[in-house]
């Protein structure tokens, strides 16, 4: 599914024509975004069949190369890396908006709004710098292992979460909030009931976005010593065995696959109604 | 004026920093109970700035501000605005909220209990002529611009407020959906009796809409504040004639009706000569009189009564002395107050 690469800015703005125009005929675009919650499971279904019959085709721990049985082992390799995988991508992306979403309730505010251009551009940074660099400097501060990865890819992929709750928030109409401060809520009730409510879709959208950044990503938790799944494919490439390359590179895709389905799914039902 | 004025704005001024000038400069103003006072002007004047002092949308630097003779100037402006309903052009629902829980917004916000707020929703959706069956679980997207500022004032009215800030309530809406919510407003307001401010650039929007109007200049100076009868009658300066514009007496001429004039008799002979003569009813305004005289080209309307019946005749020379009697009347007012200050 292409939708976990589209551009920030093209993701909300077709979240945002879905919004508007639902009284109207679907267009192509609302029919495929419909078809798509359908679409990518099966799709997703089919992949794993194939995965599931390729890997028994091997005969792992049986008629396979000793190398390639024991990089493919499920027990003791392929469960563990997977376990490691997901931790990390979900450790990640639960500090990402831990981190990202109050600060860009923060930076939407009063006067902290004056440094949102400079926040911006320090979180710019981090996903511009290329992903080795960051996990090398990280590696470098903080040694190895799977809590210097989490760091690594919170800084990576706070971008599009902070980007969108500010974009979601600053794309609230004023004069909902005129009418609401005119009407007596505080500050806080017109965060809480209207700006937040109303920013979810976009939110949500950096949230799905930065998950599978980091589920990509925590691939390369390996070379810190973060383990993870890509530890399956490096062996693949270094014992210059595709099997195993491939069975690594298409449980990763699954995976990533999967959890954008998840993002979707929480798009689609946390979309306010009336919109 | 009688009674105590139900907002009193003292001397209130509004400075930007960075501005050159204040946007509003010692403003002085009184509102009286249950009365329709239209602020008018160009764009730019402060007019907006001055409706937003009262509920401190915008904190005033100087001067006080009262309502019902209390001092509000330092109290809580979000307890505050609960008590004044506000109403804006763009009417602002929230679009993720039914128009249930539209209008419920400020009760919600005083802890009313759900029974009661549920009762009230239905009530107030009543009020602005709109089926709560109907239209209790719909999303503002559904609406209409005229059933939006419908919501839109049943929500100020949420809490029953005793006042209500509208700033150019219906300037967004089509010119014929403008004039049925106007009247459907007038006629909403004799059951309410609510103290109103109500913000527009439109002056027939303002002699429509108010009891007195308040044509405000640059820094919301108020040139005149008055009835729309005297504005029309007697501007008194060229600020306020340049801004009511041409053919002001004639549009005095809407607030008098027919049925108060001393009429004509009805003479059959010297009336009834065969030529097309225009009928109106004594509930007629004078204004639809000259109409019906200009229709008809004659000097000349007549009177009937329920029945068709005419019942008198008004001729072009009640027309000129009513307004004669409005500018002397007006003038004599001026005159007063010049001499009692």
């Amino acid at each position: 599914m292409s939708e976990a690469v589209t551009p920030l800015t093209a993701r909300w703005r077709h979240g945002r024509k879905h919004s508007v125009s639902t009284v109207a005929m679907p267009t192509g675009a609302q029919l495929w975004h419909r078809y798509s919650l359908v679409l990518a499971p099966a799709f997703i279904a089919g992949l794993g069949l194939v995965l599931w019959y390729y890997y028994n085709s091997l005969g792992v721990g049986t008629i396979a190369q000793i190398q390639v049985s024991s990089a493919l082992d499920w027990e003791t390799k392929l469960k563990p890396q997977l376990i490691q995988h997901l931790t990390i991508a979900a450790w990640s992306t639960l500090l990402v908006i831990l981190v990202a979403v109050p600060l860009g309730v923060l930076l939407t505010r009063g006067g902290p709004r004056r440094i949102a251009p400079a926040v911006l551009a320090v979180a710019n940074s981090g996903q511009a710098l290329p992903a080795y660099g960051l996990l090398i400097i990280f590696l470098a501060a903080m040694g190895q292992g799977g809590r210097t990865v989490v760091v690594a890819l919170v800084v990576y992929a706070i971008l599009p979460v902070l980007r969108n709750t500010m974009v979601g928030l600053d794309g609230v109409d004023r004069s909902m909030l005129e009418a609401g401060r005119g009407m007596g809520m505080t500050r806080m009730q017109t965060l809480l009931r209207i700006e937040l409510p109303l920013a979810v879709p976009v939110i949500v959208a950096g949230i799905r976005t930065a998950m599978v950044l980091n589920i990509g990503m925590a691939t390369l938790a390996f070379l810190i010593g973060g383990g993870g799944l890509g530890i399956t494919i490096s062996s693949g490439l270094k014992l210059n065995q595709d099997a195993v390359l491939l069975v690594g590179a298409i449980t990763v895709a699954l995976v990533a696959l999967t959890f954008d389905w998840f993002g979707a799914l929480a798009e689609r039902f946390l979309h306010p109604r009336g919109l | 004026m009688a009674g105590e004025p139900k907002i009193r704005l003292d001397h209130v001024s509004k400075i930007y920093q960075g501005a050159e000038g204040p946007a509003v400069a010692e403003l002085t103003l009184d509102i009286d109970p249950g009365e329709i006072l239209v602020l008018v002007g160009p764009s730019g004047c402060g007019k907006s700035t001055t409706l937003r002092l009262i509920n401190r949308m915008i904190e005033p630097t100087s001067g006080r501000i009262y309502l019902d003779g209390d001092d509000v100037t330092d109290v809580n402006p979000d307890q505050l605005r609960r008590r004044i309903g506000y109403v804006i052009q763009q009417i602002g629902l929230f679009p993720h909220q039914t128009i249930a829980e539209n209008v419920a917004t400020v009760p919600k916000m005083l802890r009313w209990d759900r029974k009661r707020i549920s009762t009230r929703v239905d009530e107030l959706l009543e009020l602005v002529g709109l089926d709560p069956r109907v239209y209790r679980d719909r999303y503002p997207k559904e609406l209409s611009g005229g059933q939006a500022q419908r919501v839109g004032v049943a929500r100020a009215l949420g809490a029953d407020p005793s006042i209500m800030l509208m700033d150019e309530p219906f300037g967004a809406i089509d010119p014929i959906t403008r004039e049925s919510l106007q009247n459907e407003f007038l006629r909403l307001q004799e059951e309410l009796r609510k103290t109103i401010v109500f913000v527009t650039h439109d002056i027939d929007e303002a002699i429509k809409m108010g009891d007195r109007i308040a044509i405000l200049g640059e820094q919301s100076v108020v040139h005149q504040a008055d009835t729309p009868e005297r504005i029309l009658a007697y501007p008194v300066d060229d600020f306020v004639r340049s801004f009511i514009g041409a053919g002001t007496a004639m549009k005095g001429l809407a607030f008098e009706r027919v049925g108060d004039l001393d009429l004509a008799p009805f003479d059959e002979g010297r009336n009834g000569d065969g030529k097309p003569v225009g009928t109106i009813t004594a509930d007629a305004t004078l204004f639809e009189a000259l109409e019906e005289m200009l229709r008809t080209a004659d000097g000349k309307t007549v009177v009937v009564d329920e029945s068709g019946r005419p019942a008198g005749v008004v001729e072009l020379s009640h027309l000129s002395d009513a307004l004669r009697t409005a500018q002397d009347e007006a003038r004599r007012h001026y005159d007063e107050l010049g001499a009692a200050s």
